[in-house]
């Protein structure tokens, strides 16, 4: 795809929106040169280093911190003691049921600690060097409880308990009955009506963000106030959440996310370390930072995913679907974070997909074991339920003996029944599954490659091939509020943003949106260069900043342009309908005799006669000569609040080849064509496109967040943790259709969680339709040849993965990522 | 992470690099290249007290040959190996296994001798080296040795170098006749670790193999020769049947770990495949 960096030399400005422009931010975001935390340097500036808890599950019976109080450079040396009266709990913002079991999340262990990488003490140093040197001198004595690691055990009878002060490992049970709703037949009596029933178990494997950049936080204290900058999705949230965990008022703390190197929903949080920098600032009087290691962000930033799925569909014999039941088991890890037992219920609406099911129940238990937290990741509960229904349509459509797009085809909501109100009690707004369809198979080449499969099976190659499909859609823009109230989740879904226009003509564009990569700056700047008629590069875009953006909900959920966006084309069409009154009475006409046309006021009728906007903003700021009764100013401002989801869909197919000898699995091709709405940049559509279709790719293939028997992750660094890069990915074919959004004035649907929440089940699915035949029906994810090997050879599902890291350069396990070791953390085997 | 605090010596020649060895003590470590030892020493697994940096030692960089044996200098980087052209004419397995180390970056940093002397039974080359029955010359404050690959590599990151010694530098025989080599990896990313990873090198005479060297990387905790496969591939027919039917004893005598890319069964199930693959590619013909 060329980039279009210059503007026809036409009549009248080309649009922006749709133009394929490079994105303004990338320079300084890829040269590094920019304001990152970690870069932040303060004079008198103290380092943190956290120590971190090597047991999953422990009492403290004391802490030791003599040894480092003295080390050289050492400050301070602060633990669960020091703090416990001011430190409050990491808050949860989406208390899903009135019951909801919550055992309080303290930001530094007091007296129990439940997940390896928990905090124990925190050390002030006067250099990084200094603190990370004085974590091994903290003595901690801990007396080791039994660890618990697995959702059905911890769940099964007799359990043994995640949190000792708990009697149940069951955080939540949440239901919805679309019989009871009223959106749908009872679901038992369409079972029990139904010719074929299909039940299958799924595992969504524990995942972790990975962002690039790891999390930092500096906080200087000033006067009575304090500034923190963050590597944070989420400024906005993070300011209110800690006013009131740490009681600072909320007008005497300002939060700044600078630029931010990706989250993927790793950031979408109030973390144990941002609320020990603010506590450890507000202690000394001293400016502080802590920047995390990236052992520590694996262990210790929330995790996503972890989910075993119970998943039955009725049918009759023709394919009609009949009904669904999801019975979920939610992993929550060992604490409830900010939207922790909500992500699961965000997939809660999205497992009937788009399929015309009569009946569908949904069942959720959220549960405690001794591992890191869990929240939201890239998709959150979307990807979970995407998973769920493409893999066990697949299923049915064995089971019935049918092609399995034909019996999508079959079920699917058909384009001339939009909007469509789901069993789920959504109402989808828009879409054509079945043109999108038939784009991707011509895309992938479908037939071609059908015929390689048959050739392959029929001369027994080792090398098969497979194709999978996944016809999604999502539901994104989050959110309307008044829905989130009603689950009932801690704050609203609408965002804000304001427009200045400077005396230089020149705009500023203010965002509530937070962005942490996804191009903000280039996107809002194409919007208001066509609303207001200026050019592209005369507008800058400012976010993040509590202080300057005072209001926001930020970034999450594929909501900046369908809700961001959509309040900053108001902003700007109230700053046009503002500039229209100047303009009449510098033109002496009136407001209906003005036509305003590529940034101009012009009278009707009268060529030659037009001020511009940008001359209006210099007249505004004189107002020498301005309307009676009129303030002199075009700024501007809006809040958008969606009255509705939108429902991004699309087709996403995967041709596989699978060596039969090996186990290994390797993309042949892989196709998709993804509606997202009104497109206002495709070159950010397509690399949105592109990042997710890799983190759904590294789902099913390479990632996995894996624990040993005692609750020590194993994969703690990225030699284990497997994230794939383009090297190890195949060449994407893309493209779109278009139809737009009723919901917003853009008409956007999306595209930020797109390609991760549909990819996983078509690249699964592919892997299984090549090696059916040979007797496999399921694979666990990741799909590691190991699995896809056994899965050939000894059947089954490839069964659980050894636990044991690899050895590789020595072998880093929690001994070295926590910085202590234990008998239970130390290398095992051969090692 | 943050290193351990460490002394930091950077010598220009072999014998002051040795002295500061000495000077160093036991804790002292060697530096050639950092790819291994820094992030090692970043996750606190290593904490020598001296690091002796063998990066300005320009003696111990380049590719020379002397009669019949091809002579690495230990700190030639991997990419300087892999354009070598001497390296390529004798011993184009090297080039081809070093080709597959971690990403290019590493390339670029990380060096021949530094590879082998971490000893790293995931690591691609010191199983390259045993195939071609390299030899290992040491540098210690009482003169140089020579070690034979079978017997540099003693157990899991542990060579036959004393702690006062230096690799200075590799020699492999030039191959006589007409070999065929191959470097088959498995891995799961492209920059990961070997699983499991084959080095072959055949020798054909009139359409039969007439000797096969055979180095198993990661089936054990040193580099493995793949004995038995060899002995059955010497004199017969170079062909699919045979080939097959010798790779079918390369796991034999390994003693392959479990970990979660591979438990220790599959790990042998790949030495064999994967040696057929690598042996039928270095005998050239159709696999």
């Amino acid at each position: 795809m060329t980039a279009v960096e210059d503007r026809p030399a036409t009549a009248g400005p080309a649009k922006e929106v749709g133009q394929a422009r490079r994105r303004k931010e990338d320079a300084r975001l890829i040269t590094g040169k920019t304001t990152w935390t970690d870069n932040l340097v303060l004079p008198g500036m103290l380092h943190l280093a956290v120590v971190r808890s090597p047991f999953a599950h422990a009492k403290i019976l004391a802490v030791d911190v003599e040894a480092a109080r003295s080390a050289p450079n050492v400050v301070a040396v602060l633990t669960g003691q020091d703090f416990k009266e001011e430190q409050g709990s990491i808050p949860c913002a989406w208390p899903v049921t009135p019951d909801m079991v919550n055992p309080g999340h303290p930001s530094v262990a007091v007296e129990e600690v439940n997940h390896v990488g928990e905090a124990v003490a925190v050390i002030v140093a006067r250099s990084k060097a200094a603190a990370q040197d004085a974590v091994e001198l903290v003595d901690v004595d801990y007396h080791p409880l039994p660890v618990v690691v697995d959702m059905e055990r911890a769940t099964g009878a007799n359990p043994d308990l995640c949190h000792d002060h708990l009697d149940t490992n069951e955080s939540f049970r949440w239901i919805f009955d679309a019989g009871e709703a009223g959106t749908g037949q009872n679901t038992d009596e369409a079972f029990a009506a139904a010719d074929v029933v299909v039940r299958r178990r799924f595992v969504q494997q524990r995942l972790i963000p990975a962002f690039m950049e790891p999390r930092a936080t500096v906080v200087q204290p000033q006067g009575d106030g304090y500034t923190m900058w963050s590597s944070t999705q989420v400024p906005h949230i993070l300011r209110i959440m800690l006013a009131m965990i740490t009681g600072v008022p909320e007008h005497k703390l300002r939060v700044i996310a600078p630029d931010v190197g990706g989250g993927f929903g790793g950031k979408l949080q109030v973390t144990p370390e941002e609320v020990l920098t603010l506590l450890v600032a507000r202690k000394l009087g001293k400016p502080v930072k802590w920047t995390e290691t990236r052992s520590e962000s694996l262990m210790s930033a929330h995790h996503g995913r972890d989910q075993i799925q119970h998943i039955e569909i009725a049918a009759d014999r023709e394919g009609n679907v009949k009904g669904l039941k999801v019975h979920l088991l939610a992993d929550m890890g060992a604490y409830l974070r900010l939207v922790s037992p909500g992500v699961p219920i965000l997939g809660a609406f999205m497992f009937p997909g788009i399929y015309k099911f009569p009946a569908y129940r949904f069942d959720c238990q959220g549960v405690f074991t001794n591992k890191t937290p869990t929240d939201a990741y890239r998709g959150a509960g979307r990807p979970e339920a995407t998973f769920a229904i493409e893999r066990i349509m697949d299923e049915l459509a064995v089971e019935l003996d049918m092609d399995p797009l034909e019996l999508r085809r079959k079920n699917w909501i058909g384009a001339q029944e939009f909007p469509f109100t789901t069993v789920a009690g959504l109402e989808y707004d828009s879409g054509d599954y079945d043109e999108a369809t038939r784009q991707a198979l011509e895309l992938l080449g479908y037939d071609e490659l059908r015929a390689e499969q048959q050739r392959r099976r029929e001369t027994n190659d080792p090398v098969q091939l497979g194709i999978g499909f996944s016809t999604f859609t999502e539901m994104c823009g989050l959110a309307p509020s008044r829905v989130l109230g009603s689950h009932p989740y801690g704050a609203g879904g609408w965002e804000h943003a304001s427009i200045r226009m400077l005396p230089t003509g020149k705009v500023e564009v203010v965002t509530g949106s937070t962005p942490h990569g996804q191009g903000h700056e280039t996107a809002w700047s194409q919007l208001v260069a066509d609303e207001l008629g200026v050019p592209f590069e005369d507008v800058e875009v400012l976010h993040g900043d509590t202080a300057i953006s005072a209001r926001g909900l930020d970034t999450y959920g594929s909501r900046s342009l369908v809700v961001g966006g959509a309040a900053v084309v108001n902003a700007a069409q109230k700053v046009v309908a503002k500039a229209r009154t100047v303009a009449a009475h510098l033109l002496e006409a009136s407001e209906e005799d003005l036509q305003f046309e590529g940034g101009t006021f012009s009278v009707r009728g009268t060529p030659g006669t037009g001020v511009s906007i940008q001359e209006l903003a210099l007249a505004t700021f004189a107002a020498h000569n301005f309307p009676e009764g009129v303030e002199p100013s075009l700024d501007a401002d809006a809040t958008f609040d969606p009255v509705n989801f939108s429902f991004p869909h699309g087709t996403h197919v995967c041709a596989m080849e699978v060596d039969t000898e090996t186990g290994r699995v390797s993309i042949r091709k892989y196709a998709c064509v993804d509606d997202v709405g009104k497109i206002v940049n495709p070159l950010i559509v397509e690399g949105q496109v592109h990042g997710g279709l890799a983190q759904g790719i590294a789902q099913a293939l390479y990632e996995e967040a894996v624990y040993d028997a005692d609750g020590n992750l194993t994969t703690g660094t990225f030699v284990d943790y497997l994230v794939p890069s383009a090297a190890d990915l195949p060449h994407f074919d893309t493209a779109n259709t278009v139809h737009e959004a009723p919901g917003n004035p853009i008409g956007a649907k999306g595209v930020g969680e797109a390609g991760c929440i549909a990819s996983t089940p078509a690249v699964v699915n592919a892997a299984l339709d090549a090696v059916r035949h040979l007797g496999v029906s399921d694979i666990l994810m990741p799909l590691t040849p190991e699995r896809v090997w056994r899965a050939i050879h000894q059947g089954g599902d490839g069964g659980d993965r050894a636990t044991a890291g690899t050895n590789a350069y020595g072998g880093a396990q929690t001994e070295t990522t926590t910085g202590v070791s234990t008998p239970e953390s130390s290398l095992g085997g051969d090692r | 992470m943050i290193p351990a605090a460490f002394e930091y010596v950077r010598p220009s020649t072999v014998d002051e690099a040795l002295r500061a060895l000495a000077d160093g003590g036991e804790d002292a470590k060697i530096l050639a290249g950092g790819q291994s030892l820094i992030p090692v020493m970043r996750l606190r697994l290593a904490a020598p007290s001296t690091v002796v940096d063998l990066t300005r030692v320009s003696e111990l960089r380049g590719v020379r040959e002397d009669g019949d044996a091809l002579v690495i200098g230990a700190m030639t980087t991997h990419s300087d190996v892999v354009s070598d052209p001497l390296i390529a004419q004798h011993a184009p397995l090297i080039a081809q296994a070093t080709e597959t180390v971690a990403d290019r970056q590493v390339r670029h940093r990380g060096t021949f001798g530094g590879a082998l002397a971490h000893a790293d039974p995931a690591g691609d080359l010191p199983a390259v080296a045993l195939a071609l029955d390299a030899e290992f010359v040491l540098a210690g404050a009482g003169g140089r040795r020579t070690v034979p690959a079978r017997e540099f590599f003693v157990d899991y990151l542990t060579t036959a170098l004393a702690e006062d010694e230096i690799l200075v530098e590799v020699r492999v025989p030039k191959l006589a006749g007409q070999w065929g080599m191959h470097y088959e990896k498995f891995n799961r990313v492209a920059q990961a670790w070997s699983i499991v990873a084959v080095a072959a090198a055949v020798r054909r005479e009139d359409g039969h193999i007439a000797e096969a060297r055979i180095g198993l990387t990661n089936m054990g905790p040193t580099p493995l020769r793949a004995t038995a496969t060899e002995q059955a591939l010497a004199g017969a027919t170079a062909g699919a049947d045979a080939i097959a039917g010798a790779a079918a004893h390369a796991a034999e005598g390994t003693a392959p770990s479990d970990d979660l890319n591979a438990k220790a069964d599959y790990r042998e199930h790949l030495a064999r495949v994967l040696t057929r693959r690598a042996v039928t590619a270095a005998a050239g013909i159709q696999g």
